[in-house]
């Protein structure tokens, strides 16, 4: 049995923190949560949540080490290289057809999923018409990102990634390696935008023809997930394409009628036509 | 364990709510002893994690969904449990259970190098479902399980461990047995029969 007074504590612990610093993870999923705030408490020193409570509402810096606990930052470049191989097989043709493409990266943590993306997109000759937009809630995810910086004992790993997801070229085209770290190139990064946006708090994106937001959306309740999904259909061009994480799906979703399932096993959704 | 310690124990079976069983080194065979044995008449769900490459699809679902006469599924996110279905977590995500009987994933960090991790399953089940949840700790090679399986005792739950000189791997469960004192300690035979009895009481 969940002990009720840590949980009374967690529920203003978490309302605290919306009133005081705007950031909402009421609706996010509980057992998760609740992990990494006893995770966070444990590092805090805090014998409860309330003392925890008590420190973050009055010190600004805690509270953004305390972000840190509360959004998973995992990823990686070309994470599940499948993927990445069914839209660089079956979508980029469609995306080929349009003058010019914006792309989505919704929760992109450190940039991995949009820098995957526009080497993609490099790779099958379409990038100079694409535009790539992140978007996340951490702020040090989000500076990372912009960075473009990795460190280079990750790099095996993204090589080994890329190559499974049917990559053209070498990796190592990509980036610059120097003072143990990779540093993306560029020419990739010039075709970023990195924005503070939050699926939870903030509207539409306006107008794209790929969304893509992997891993995001199991952290959310499934209210929260419905408003994200939401957004995602309204930001969408019709029959443009929405790429969910490995595991997510829109089986229990209120706007599953407003897509198509265009990959079952890849969670590529494609947005209908108007009827 | 006597016999009738084993009855004993079967006394507040009427109400369980859910099984999660975890196990690693030599996982397959060790449920294959075990699942397959359950009745169509089951009716707990079962959690059920094993560690596996996080780089490859799942196979246990098509090996175990031919030989069971329950349900057999890979989780995926927000899925309400089924009475009588057994869930396997997919590779690479933990698996938790919210406080609607819902199940969660998460790429939240390796927990014993492991993701899914049996200890963040068992700490969420106990949170949610203790003391009406049966813990089943397996065979394996590392220490995963056991702080999980502590903490189902903690909730009042039932925890049963593989006899450690009865495994293919002794060290996950020895350690899961070092963390719970009294926890029953049963052949993978006698397992499958404690979780059958289940449905018999009612
Ligand atoms: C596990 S990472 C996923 C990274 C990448 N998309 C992938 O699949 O590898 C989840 C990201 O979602 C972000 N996130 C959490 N809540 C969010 C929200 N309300 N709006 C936007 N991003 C959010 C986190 O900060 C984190 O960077």
């Amino acid at each position: 049995m969940s002990n009720p007074t840590e949980d009374i504590e967690i529920r203003l612990l978490l309302e605290g923190i919306f009133r005081r610093y705007h950031y909402d993870f009421r609706g996010y999923s509980m057992a998760s949560v609740k992990r990494r705030l006893a995770q966070a408490r444990e590092r805090f020193g805090c014998s409860t949540y309330s003392r925890l409570q008590d420190l973050v509402l009055h010190d600004a810096a805690a509270f953004t080490s305390l972000l840190s606990f509360l959004t998973v930052q995992v990823s990686e470049l070309f994470r599940d290289p499948a993927y990445f191989r069914a839209l660089r097989e079956l979508v980029i043709p469609h995306l080929k057809t349009y003058p010019s493409i914006k792309v989505w990266v919704a929760g992109c943590s450190a940039g991995e999923e949009l820098y995957s993306l526009a080497i993609l997109f490099r790779e099958e000759g379409i990038e100079d018409r694409a535009m790539f937009y992140g978007t996340d809630i951490n702020p040090e995810a989000l500076q990372k990102a912009e960075a473009g910086v990795y460190e280079l004992d990750r790099i095996p790993q993204f090589t080994r990634n890329h190559q499974l997801s049917g990559g053209k070229s070498s990796l190592a085209e990509y980036y610059t390696a120097g003072y143990g770290a990779a540093i993306i190139d560029k020419s990739l990064r010039k075709r970023a935008v990195f924005s503070d946006h939050s699926l939870v708090a903030d509207s539409v994106f306006g107008e794209m023809q790929l969304i893509s937001c992997r891993n995001v959306l199991i952290y959310f309740d499934r209210e929260l997930q419905d408003r994200a999904i939401g957004l995602f259909k309204d930001s969408l061009v019709r029959k443009g394409f929405l790429g969910l994480g490995a595991k997510e799906s829109l089986r229990f979703s209120q706007h599953a009628d407003a897509f198509a399932e265009f990959s079952r096993e890849e969670r590529i959704y494609q947005k209908r036509g108007a009827v | 364990m006597s016999e009738s310690e084993i009855i004993q124990s079967g006394e507040r079976k009427m109400s369980i709510r859910a099984v999660v069983i975890g196990t690693s080194a030599g996982a397959v065979d060790a449920l294959l002893r075990i699942l397959p044995k359950l009745p169509e008449s089951f009716v707990p769900p079962v959690i059920v994690v094993v560690h596996l490459p996080a780089d490859r699809r799942s196979v246990m679902v098509e090996l175990f969904e031919a030989r069971c006469r329950i349900a057999v599924r890979e989780v995926e996110d927000k899925e309400p449990l089924v009475p009588g279905t057994i869930y396997f977590a997919p590779p690479d995500y933990h698996v938790l259970v919210e406080a609607d009987g819902r199940l969660s994933l998460s790429s939240e960090e390796p927990v014993h190098y492991s993701r899914p991790s049996i200890d963040v399953l068992f700490e969420s089940a106990a949170d949610v479902f203790c003391p009406s949840l049966v813990g089943v700790v397996l065979t394996g090679a590392n220490m995963d399980g056991a702080t999980g399986l502590r903490m189902i005792q903690r909730g009042g739950g039932a925890v049963v461990v593989q006899r450690p000189d009865s495994a293919y791997a002794s060290t996950m469960p020895q350690a899961a047995l070092d963390a719970c004192p009294g926890a029953l300690s049963l052949t993978l035979d006698q397992i499958a029969d404690y979780l059958c009895e289940l449905t018999m009481v009612r």
